[in-house]
């Protein structure tokens, strides 16, 4: 594990020494998933697993694509592409604030040294129809983290209740790195043969997709994807349960929840496109989340989601 | 006597919720232990971010013993009412007495209640109150089910005596109470037991924890105060904020930083906002300048480096936010100095409410209605008309789009900058108020033209579609709108007919809202996504072909049942354009489009939309006299007065009604006045009698020459000088010089009333007393109508 003692100098080794601080709490360390989202909420490892009652542990970086966010590079601290650490335990553990606690000592945030505070902040997602009470983390003053008790996902009630950490990971480095403009924070080692600035590798693709967000992404396209993505997550989820081929029980969970991902992020798209007025938006999102709580009902019916017998045919 | 101490300690509970709780703590738990048969002598409840606490002094150690003896039925009821007895008691049959009672012998119960140890009871009080603790939102975590604002984490529960501190045996889903507790979260050591309250406030003390947010906040202050004044600068007082900021820390630590020089141009209400709502910082002044010019924040920990690092964290990130708001001033400056013309355009595309339409639609409304406003309030037509133009469209600006809290201020520095005349300006930033019962009510006119506006329109407009406040709800504060056009209208003694006002307004929000409609219909595939209000019509129960050049006062006088509601284009492109729509006598709506289908929908558009001409102005102008009474009860005017001054013809102009109420009150309060009144019922109730008997009017004709005696004689004379004198006053308008002359009546007619018998055989002279009285009635109601007056 990373020396604690010693400041990071870069972007990935704090997220080193996340991964290896959280691994050795125990948590199975997952690799992102494989799709676009929002946030790092949307994967799997935590949308779908903090439903039923089987424990898990799980931490994971996840790209996180918020189109509207996008600024061409310029802004120092908002980006249409970035990253967020992703911690989901459950049952939550009682020390869960002290386990948080140890993550940021890991980074090189002394709470000796920083004013480290956990200020009121109700989580909700529309789309996803889950909520949760907890707080935004601030450390002089600045959200570091969101720290959630999940009381709801896919409209189920969570039980147990699963524990959420979530980092804004630039902004957290920028702050333990002292940066002031996102894309001037050092990637990697600065003392490395080909140092490699924030700016380096994306400057050039935020500005990308900026004009794509924004001006380039064909919206009838989108809109006809948007409701392909949905008529195909309910034709998926309305498949007999009992596979015919080899008569075991296979719920499609996980490829359906696969195109409620996709709704909602075409969704986003279609909305930095601006071709969504404020009271379709509302019937957008009505419309991911019933998806979301489709996905959820079926999982909680498959083995993962904690059903007894759900494998046998 | 023990003395109870208890902590439920937790994860941090949210600010806003810890003075509440705290005292629901006290509340809840001292009325349970009192309910079970317990005394104390005095409670007190405190609440830190993460525990709250309730010490209570000298509980009595235990419940008295009660005896109880219920009386139940005859030995020779049926069995059905002894089971029932039974159950309710809980007890066997042998367990009963049977007594006699008059004729019968009858069953009783005796239970005896022991005294039990207060320490069993503050358990079991305890353990409730924890069940079913009333916190706005509370959650679960891990495994269990139990329910807290935030993960429970301990429990203290100690009682206090001679013999020393034991813990209350309780076990609440596996949190076992018992005598420890843990300090500061990161200046603490570990968890430590306690013996008493002082033993646990010391302590706490020692472990970095000021228990009582009262000190907290004293000292944040203090500690805040005596920073700046060093600096020779000064705090600026919020205490919402302090209680919020004396409820995230357990140990303040306070600090004063700088703000850099580049932010520090922004107007002082932007720097304040934007610390205060992103940082909870408090903002610094200088006294000389009035600019902002350093932040205090409240840290919750002595750190080491003696809190420069947390100070460089902050600075970093108010510089961060600080930027953002210099962004939007800036950009925000020079779409002022443009003339702010893409935001009335951008206002065109913002809903006020779906069915009232935009923003921009509201603002032509408002523009109108404060122009014609103006005269009355003795601004200028042009001015209050531009002012209404542009009072709202910092709505639109970056800033507010950031900080809703500063609409209208930000409106005045923005009419400053795009060259608007300082009246222009001052109206934006004024155009709201008042927005509470103790706010100050604006006085200069353009301003008082344009608050008028905006609130009657706001008024107007709800109860046209019918959305006005029932019971407690109140969604648009229509009651505080309300309240706000009469304390406008007092304060500056403004002259003019409400009803006629409102009605004018009324026909000029239907006039506008039927020009958005034609406006919209034949460029629907056009216009994309945007909404569109049509208006459906049916006339004889016939559908009703919409005319394109119809006037609505027009339309309003032949009967025309009016309905409308929000659709999408995305409905009306499946239909086509209307041509008009009937309702069936089962009230279901059918209508045809022109490609010849037909449109039904079962949802509630009737009740959606109902245009309901003047009965809606009617029952707004009560509801105006109804805030009015209020208003005028509050200010200690007694309610009948009221009413025997709205009984008054000219009682929609407001201000000549409260000057009369305000005579009226003062009248009554003298000794004439109420004699008066007395001498007024008598002849009314005398007169009312008589022409309920003989079933006619005694209205005309009181003649001298059939007067008998010198009082009535004296009463002719008296009455003919107060009408002499009434008269003018009251054309006047000067209440009290009228009701001085009516108070000279009060002799005369107390001396009629003595001497004079009116109803004598005579018909001729009682005909003509009655016509006497009812001179005094005349007199008196073209002042106010006294029968409304009690006593």
């Amino acid at each position: 594990m990373a020396d604690s003692a010693t400041l990071p100098r870069s972007f990935q080794e704090i997220i080193l020494r996340l991964q290896g601080y959280w691994a050795s709490k125990g948590c199975a360390v997952l690799q992102p998933y494989d799709m676009e989202v929002g946030a790092g909420t949307f994967h799997p490892a935590t949308t779908l697993r903090a439903l039923g009652s089987k424990a898990w542990a799980a931490a994971y970086v996840q790209p996180s694509r918020r189109p509207t966010d996008g600024r061409y590079g310029e802004n120092p601290n908002r980006l249409q592409h970035y990253y967020q650490y992703q911690v989901i335990i459950k049952p939550s553990p009682p020390d869960l604030q002290e386990l948080y606690l140890g993550s940021l000592r890991a980074i090189g945030l002394d709470p000796g040294l920083h004013d480290i505070r956990f200020v009121e902040d109700d989580w909700e997602s529309p789309t996803l129809g889950a909520w949760g009470l907890g707080w935004e983390v601030w450390c002089d003053g600045m959200e570091v983290s969101q720290f959630t008790y999940f009381q709801q996902v896919g409209g189920h009630d969570c039980r147990p209740v699963s524990g959420e950490l979530t980092y804004g990971l630039e902004r957290l480095a920028m702050y333990v790195l002292g940066i002031d403009h996102v894309m001037e924070m050092p990637f990697n080692d600065p003392q490395s043969p080909i140092p490699l600035k924030y700016g380096d590798i994306f400057r050039q693709t935020e500005e990308e997709y900026s004009r794509h967000n924004f001006d380039g992404a064909t919206t009838e396209m989108l809109f006809q994807h948007f409701k392909d993505a949905e008529a195909e997550c309910e034709r998926l989820l309305a498949f007999d349960a009992v596979d015919p081929k080899n008569g075991k029980r296979i719920v499609m969970a996980h490829p359906a929840y696969d195109q409620c991902i996709k709704a909602s992020h075409l969704f986003n798209l279609l909305d930095a496109r601006g071709v969504i007025s404020v009271t379709e938006r509302q019937a957008y999102i009505g419309r991911v989340r019933a998806l979301a709580k489709k996905c959820a009902d079926a999982f909680v019916t498959t083995e993962a989601g904690g059903a007894s017998g759900g494998a046998a045919a | 006597m023990p003395d109870l101490l208890i902590e439920l300690f937790s994860e941090e509970i949210p600010a806003r919720m810890q003075g509440k709780a705290a005292a629901d703590l006290k509340k809840l738990v001292t009325d349970g232990l009192v309910e079970a048969g317990l005394t104390y002598a005095g409670a007190g409840a405190f609440s830190t971010p993460r525990r709250l606490v309730l010490s209570v002094e000298e509980l009595t150690a235990e419940s008295r013993a009660v005896r109880e003896e219920r009386k139940g039925p005859r030995t020779d009821a049926p069995a059905a009412a002894l089971e029932g007895f039974l159950r309710s008691t809980g007890l066997t049959k042998d367990q009963l007495e049977v007594r006699d009672d008059k004729k019968a012998q009858v069953y009783f119960a005796v239970v005896e209640k022991p005294g039990r140890k207060a320490d069993e009871i503050v358990a079991e009080v305890l353990e409730g109150v924890i069940r079913n603790f009333p916190w706005p939102k509370s959650m679960r975590w891990g495994s269990g089910s139990l329910r807290w604002v935030r993960p429970l984490q301990s429990i203290l529960c100690l009682m206090v005596d001679e013999a020393g501190a034991r813990v209350v045996p309780l076990d609440v889903d596996g949190i076992v109470a018992g005598n420890t507790t843990e300090g500061h979260r990161f200046m603490g050591s570990g968890r430590f037991a306690v013996s008493s309250f002082e033993d646990y406030r010391v302590k706490l003390a020692r472990a970095k924890v000021m228990l009582d947010a009262a000190e907290r906040e004293a000292q944040i202050w203090q500690e805040a105060t005596n920073m700046a004044f060093a600096a020779g600068l000064e705090v600026v007082e919020d205490r919402g904020l302090l209680a919020e900021v004396a409820g995230l820390v357990e140990w303040p630590v306070v600090l004063m930083g700088q703000i850099g020089e580049d932010f520090l141009g922004l107007p002082p209400e932007v720097l304040q906002t934007s610390m205060k709502e992103h940082q909870k910082f408090f903002s610094v002044k200088n006294p000389k300048t009035g600019r902002i010019e350093r932040f205090i924040t409240v840290a919750n920990i002595e750190a080491a480096d003696g809190g420069a690092a947390i100070l460089k964290g902050n600075q970093k990130v108010l510089a961060a936010r600080l930027s953002d708001a210099r962004f939007f001033w800036e950009n925000d400056l020079r779409v002022a100095k443009g003339g702010m013309g893409e935001w009335a355009e951008g206002l065109k595309s913002v809903t006020f409410h779906n069915k009232l339409g935009s923003q921009a639609e509201r603002i032509d409304r408002i523009a109108a209605l404060a122009r014609e406003i103006a005269p009355l309030v003795g601004a200028d037509a042009g001015l209050a008309e531009q002012a209404a133009r542009v009072a709202k469209l910092d709505l639109r600006s970056g800033m507010v789009g950031e900080f809703a809290e500063l609409q209208g201020v930000m409106g005045r520095y923005y009419a400053l900058e795009a060259g608007m005349p300082a009246a222009v300006a001052d109206a934006c930033r004024d155009h709201y108020s008042p927005l509470g019962p103790s706010d100050a009510v604006p006085v200069e006119p353009v301003s008082v033209a344009v608050a008028l506006a905006d609130k009657i329109d706001t008024l107007t407009g709800f109860w046209a579609i019918d959305e006005k406040p029932t019971g407690s709800k109140d969604p648009f504060a229509l009651r505080r709108a309300a309240l706000g056009v009469i304390r406008l209208v007092l304060v500056n003694g403004v002259r003019g007919d409400l009803h006629e006002i409102v009605a004018s307004h009324y026909r000029r929000l239907l006039d506008l809202y039927t020009r958005s409609f034609y406006g919209a219909i034949p460029d629907v595939k056009s216009q994309g996504t945007k909404e569109v209000y049509p208006m459906y019509l049916k006339r004889d129960g016939k559908p009703f072909r919409f005319p394109t050049q119809y006037l609505w006062s027009h339309l309003l006088s032949e009967d025309v049942d009016l309905i409308g509601d929000l659709i999408s284009v995305a409905d009306l492109q499946k239909v086509g354009p209307f041509i008009g729509v009937t309702i069936n006598a089962d009230g279901e709506l059918s209508g045809m489009s022109d490609n010849g289908r037909l449109y039904l929908r079962k949802d509630g558009m009737l009740s959606s939309f109902k245009v309901m001409g003047e009965n809606c102005i009617a029952d707004l102008l009560a509801f105006f006299h109804d805030r009015l009474k209020v208003f005028l009860r509050d200010q200690g005017i007694r309610h009948d007065v009221i009413d025997a001054c709205l009984a008054m013809p000219g009682n929609d102009d407001l201000t000549l009604l409260v000057k009369r109420a305000q005579a009226l009150q003062g009248f009554l309060a003298s000794e004439d006045g109420t004699n008066l009144l007395q001498g007024f019922k008598r002849a009314n109730n005398i007169l009312t009698q008589a022409e309920t008997k003989d079933g006619v009017e005694y209205s005309f004709g009181a003649d001298p020459k059939f007067a008998e005696t010198d009082e009535e004689r004296g009463l002719f004379n008296a009455l003919d000088a107060a009408e002499q004198a009434i008269g003018p006053a009251m054309k006047a308008e000067d209440f009290a010089a009228a009701m001085g002359a009516m108070a000279q009546l009060r002799a005369p007619i107390d001396a009629f009333f003595t001497a004079v018998q009116i109803n004598t055989d005579n018909q001729v002279v009682r005909r003509n007393r009655l016509n006497l009285l009812h001179r005094i009635r005349a007199i008196c109601a073209g002042v106010a109508d006294l029968t409304k007056v009690e006593g």
